[in-house]
């Protein structure tokens, strides 16, 4: 195949074996395994990758990895699109589809390039200033569309994610020299180790610093370090996983990729690991410098030109300049130039570069001492770059000794910044280090250490030796005691910096601070003299340091040009809080499993699959699958609704209530705890009877309604509603383990161990009857409210005459496992009596007609049991309950409290809209006076019945209201709520 | 994400656990005997302070057992951990 323009003829990490065809902006190109997009973008002379975020001004490549700013790019098309990746980090694939964002139809040709025009209309607080009126909303639309970034999937993710939870002894974050060595002083130790690097292949810089480890080639080094720790049993090696957060008590989350492979089972995975010891060499990025027009494509870190030159065996350019205030910045020009690439010159900004000049000039490179970049040539690539005596800008439009380097790239280093973000949100301090210009950890959290140049050891030697010590220092703190051996060693190196936080002005040209916010110099300094003096406040009126690179290259410029713009010391600046991600985390990642039905499983019944035979319709009630209905032949909702109406008041029917709480309470002074949480009094419950209890909490708020069953004497079943059972049995736990520790009451939550049926319409007995049971079913034996233990089906049965329809019932609790055969023989047995089953929609209807308050529904979270017409029992009651000093504020007793009552619309073919309000004056609408809670037709009363909750409502029976919704009006009148058979002679027959 | 050391189970990551207050909250009566302003105090008024401050759990998702914490408001950590038989730890806010 034809060699890329740009590619060298050899060396570099890639797979030329393995060619891979991708596509960006709808253009083929070829690139090697072992590529990232941006590098084979390079080789394939692809300057341009975006536009800038306000300006639409052409950007390039800026850096190597996830510090770049500018070549933001979304991959892939659908539902697996992902946006707003860094092509930097993107691992080249087969096939692969990338798609520059922020610009149409394509990087190289924006039709909003027209906005560079506008440059100077647009400074900081400009959204801010401009679309007030007459509200954002009204420009938010089109400013979004101008200024987005990438666009979401256009349905659901079909990838799987998943999700783990580790435990170790030592992390280690990042597999650069000193996390490499930190990883294998931990893992020699004995340590469980855990190193994790966010990269393809360890050994971070020496990748492409072509350093020496041990007096070997460091690479080599790398390869058998990396072969020790996966052959260890006692260490674990994550690649492709970046660590994006640290929380509270050594919580370490890491997101592993599984690249773009067609083939993969997985696409990302997120890992909780809890650490006892945490070791950061999450490593240094080099900083841009600030000078005017710094984003022309063709301007790179010098790091990222090296790793392109060495890893990639790319050539980003053919004739470079160097611009440093570092030492360090000198060694690009040392890799670059045996690779073709010819040094036009050094230009360090420093007046006396020292020994490292020296050197460099001994080497035959060109060193411009004292100088400083005043413009770059070039709009869609750069063409030249001008530099002039840092003297000489100070003067206003002086062009004294300006000399202009013709180049087709401009190599920056404005020194290194430590990557601190994962120290810092673990509440590490940090120090300001004016030698190293840069932050560095200060006193750190317990058990957290940072290694090598995130420590601010910007040397290999150092960062070897530093990252040995603490791995091994890690290890010992967690009990392991091998011998972890000798620290590896390197050459010493020079790394010192005077920092250069932006060029001098220079006529009108834009410095750029942050390129991917299109942030400038000029920015700041409106911001500083719009007297935003918090640096948090000058992130967001300028926005930099924002978006998916937060700043990485731009932030510490930020804050030594405010410095020197307020007169202000950095350290009293300091830094804007670093908060997790540390580098963008898909969405995917952290739903990990918890997506669709497995979102929040639904609970399902010991009838379900009787359900699905009988075609209900399911729904979720609570958490639990129940059945709203059952659909019958050729008959609609409706009918079929009706229907089971019909069953339950002219025959009988069946209803699955297993979801009902179950709660054992046993113990001599079970009795006593009882009659402290309901409300309504169970000391006097005689064994072998239920009563109706409500509970309150300690607000005197109704929290729950249900029978308690007294089995014996120490003995009670308490029934809660479905989906409050958790919560009342967590309740109990908590009075008894709290509170009560005196008492001697064991309660246990058996709802799940017991199906209920319910057995309900007049023919109930008849039905029971037919089954074989040694209990007796004589009305006069087995009254209304009372409970009998007994066998059915030769099964252990709980029989409660109970029921939520108002007619003759029978509550069956069996086993779970029984359930299911107990309903098929009493559908079976029924068949003659005319038995159906009845869903929750049908019950709902019954219970309403009965005047049976569901409660959430027709009370809420103010409702008091005196509301509610439970005043006689609380009466009778002397002893404390739970809530019972809340009834006696002066609030719980106003007269206008609202109440529960029915509601009959004066039409009685209207069904009052739940949520109407109860109307005090119809003509001005206004002044609620309550509202409808529960509202439906019934089959029985051949009427619409209401309940609802009305100011004052227990005293104003029969009283005429108006009822409001939505600009409609109903006459209706208040009446009781007990609509169907309010003398109860149905239940109790 | 805390880690909290549950005295019957060992450490144990937060979401197996939930947040019930602090302590110690005396619950006043009988309730004839207490005031309104009383009833209210124990309501709703907590110390709520920057420091330390003695709390209960409960290992919902593991034995079901109440615990006292003593936790950090501002820093998060946790220094020690009891059963509710156990003596309240002493703090100084
Ligand atoms: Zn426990």
């Amino acid at each position: 195949m034809r060699m890329s323009a740009h590619r060298l003829e050899s060396g570099g990490r890639i797979d030329r074996g393995r060619p891979l065809a991708f596509a960006f902006d709808g253009r083929r190109y070829e690139g090697f395994a072992g590529d990232t997009l941006a590098s084979a973008l390079l080789a394939n002379g692809v300057r341009i990758l975006g536009r800038s975020f306000k300006l639409h001004r052409p950007r390039g490549i800026l850096g190597a990895w996830g510090e770049e700013p500018n070549a933001i790019v979304q991959i892939g098309t659908g539902e697996t699109t992902v946006p707003n990746l860094k092509a930097t980090q993107v691992e080249l694939a087969e096939a692969l589809e990338a798609r520059s964002v922020n610009c149409w139809p394509s990087a190289r040709s924006d039709v909003f390039a027209f906005l560079k025009m506008f440059g100077p209309l647009m400074p900081a607080g400009f959204y801010y200033k401009t679309f007030k009126w007459p509200s954002w909303h009204w420009f938010e639309p089109t400013v979004r569309r101008a200024a987005g970034l990438g666009v979401a999937p256009t349905g659901a993710d079909p990838d799987r994610y998943e999700e783990r939870h580790e435990h170790c002894d030592v992390l280690v974050v990042g597999a650069g020299p000193a996390g490499l060595a930190a990883a294998l002083a931990a893992t020699r130790a004995g340590a469980r180790t855990v190193l994790a690097d966010d990269r393809p292949v360890l050994g971070g810089a020496l990748q492409w610093e072509e350093k020496t480890v041990d007096e070997r080639p460091a690479l080599e080094w790398v390869g058998e370090v990396e072969g020790e720790l996966r052959a260890a049993s006692n260490a674990r090696v994550l690649t492709r996983t970046t660590a994006f957060g640290c929380y509270d008590h050594h919580l370490v989350a890491l997101a592993e990729r599984f690249g773009e492979q067609t083939a993969r089972p997985i696409r990302e995975r997120l890992w909780h690991v809890r650490a006892e010891q945490v070791v950061l060499a999450t490593g240094a990025i080099e900083r841009q410098l600030v000078f005017p027009d710094n984003d022309v494509p063709g301007v790179m870190l010098a790091s990222a030109a090296r790793n392109y030159a060495v890893q990639y065996a790319v050539r980003p350019g053919r004739r470079a300049v160097l611009v440093t205030s570092t030492d360090s910045g000198y060694d690009a020009a040392e890799s670059l130039k045996p690779r073709g690439i010819a040094i036009e010159a050094i230009v360090d900004t420093r007046m006396d570069p020292g020994e490292v000049a020296a050197r460099a000039r001994r080497a035959g490179f060109a060193v411009r001492a004292g100088y400083v970049p005043v413009r770059v040539h070039g709009t869609r690539a750069v063409r030249a770059i001008d530099i002039q005596p840092l003297a000489e800008t100070l003067r206003a439009h002086s062009t004294g000794s300006l000399l202009r380097l013709e180049c087709d790239l401009v190599c920056v280093s404005g020194g290194w910044t430590p990557s601190v973000h994962l120290f810092s949100q673990a509440r590490g301090q940090l120090r300001y280090d004016a030698e190293r210009a840069a932050f560095v950890p200060g006193s750190g959290p317990k058990g957290f250490q940072c290694a090598g140049s995130a420590a601010g050891q910007f040397a290999l030697r150092e960062c070897l030796t530093d990252g040995f010590a603490a791995g091994r220092k890690a290890a010992k703190a967690t009990g392991a005691r091998s011998d972890a051996g000798i620290s590896p060693i390197a050459a010493p190196e020079r790394t010192a910096v005077a920092p250069f936080w932006a060029a001098p002005r220079h006529d009108h040209r834009k410095a750029w601070v942050d390129l991917q916010n299109d942030v400038t110099r000029a920015d700041l300094e409106l911001a500083a003299r719009e007297n935003l003096r918090s640096v948090e406040h000058v992130k967001r009126y300028t926005t930099t340091g924002m978006a998916v690179d937060q700043g990485k290259t731009s932030n510490m410029n930020a804050l030594g040009i405010l410095s020197d713009l307020t007169k202000t010391p950095i350290p009293q600046i300091g830094t804007t809080t670093f908060r997790p991600p540390y580098d963008p985390v898909t969405l995917g990642t952290l739903a990990a499993r918890h997506v669709g039905p497995l979102y929040r499983p639904l609970r399902r019944t010991p009838l379900d699959s009787q359900h699905s035979d009988q075609g209900a319709c399911f729904e979720d009630f609570g958490g639990w699958r129940r059945a709203a209905w059952y659909t019958s032949h050729g008959q609609s909702r409706e009918e079929c609704i009706r229907a089971e109406k019909r069953a339950a008041r002219g025959a009988v029917s069946l209803f699955d209530g297993s979801p009902l709480g179950k709660i054992e309470v046993r113990g001599p002074d079970a009795a006593v705890f009882l009659n402290r949480m309901y409300c309504n009094s169970m000391k006097t419950l005689p064994v072998g009877r239920v009563r109706y209890g409500i509970m309150l909490s300690e607000h005197g708020v109704i929290l729950d309604d249900g029978v308690c069953l007294r089995l014996a004497e120490d003995h009670f079943l308490v029934s809660t509603t479905s989906g409050g059972a958790d919560r009342i049995f967590s309740g109990f736990e908590e009075w008894l383990q709290c509170e009560w520790p005196d008492l001697r009451v064991l309660a246990t939550n058996v709802t799940c161990a017991w199906g209920n049926i319910a057995i309900a319409g007049p023919r109930a007995r008849e039905l029971l009857s037919l089954l074989s049971t040694d209990v007796d079913l004589d009305p006069k034996a087995f009254p209304h409210l009372s409970v009998r233990c007994g066998r059915l089906e030769n099964v252990p049965a709980r029989i409660a005459r109970v029921g939520f329809t108002g007619e003759l019932s029978f509550e069956i609790n069996v086993a779970a496992g029984y359930t299911a055969a107990l309903w098929e023989r009493l559908l079976e047995r029924g068949a003659p009596l005319g038995v159906r089953p009845i869903g929750i929609e049908a019950l709902q209807d019954l219970r309403t007609e009965k005047g049976y308050l569901h409660v959430g529904t027709d009370t809420d979270g103010r409702t008091l049991p005196t509301d509610i017409g439970m005043g006689e029992a609380l009466a009778k009651k002397s002893e404390d309950f739970v809530g019972r000093r809340s009834l006696e504020r002066a609030e719980a007793k106003r007269p206008d409290r609202l109440q529960l009552v029915g509601l009959s619309a004066d039409d009685p073919g209207t069904v009052l809209p739940v949520g109407a309000h109860v109307v005090a004056d119809p003509k001005a609408r206004l002044g609620s006076q309550g509202y409808v809670t529960s509202s439906c037709m019934s089959e029985a009363l051949g009427r619409t019945v209401a309940l609802g909750l009305v100011q004052g409502g227990r005293s104003r029976h029969g009283e005429s209201v108006a009822i409001y919704c939505n600009g409609r009006l109903w006459p209706a009148h208040i009446v009781s709520p007990q609509w169907y058979d309010p003398k109860g002679e149905r239940l109790n027959a | 994400m805390l880690r909290i050391s549950c005295p019957w189970c060992g450490p144990r990551d937060e979401p197996e656990f939930r947040w019930g207050g602090e302590v110690p909250v005396l619950r006043p009566g009988p309730p004839e005997a207490v005031s309104d302003s009383a009833w209210a105090q124990y309501l709703f008024v907590r110390d709520n302070p920057k420091g330390w401050v003695r709390e209960r759990w409960v290992h919902a998702f593991g034995c079901r057992q109440w615990l006292i914490v003593v936790r950090n408001t501002v820093t998060h950590e946790i220094r020690a951990t009891a059963r509710l038989t156990e003596p309240l730890p002493e703090v100084t806010p």
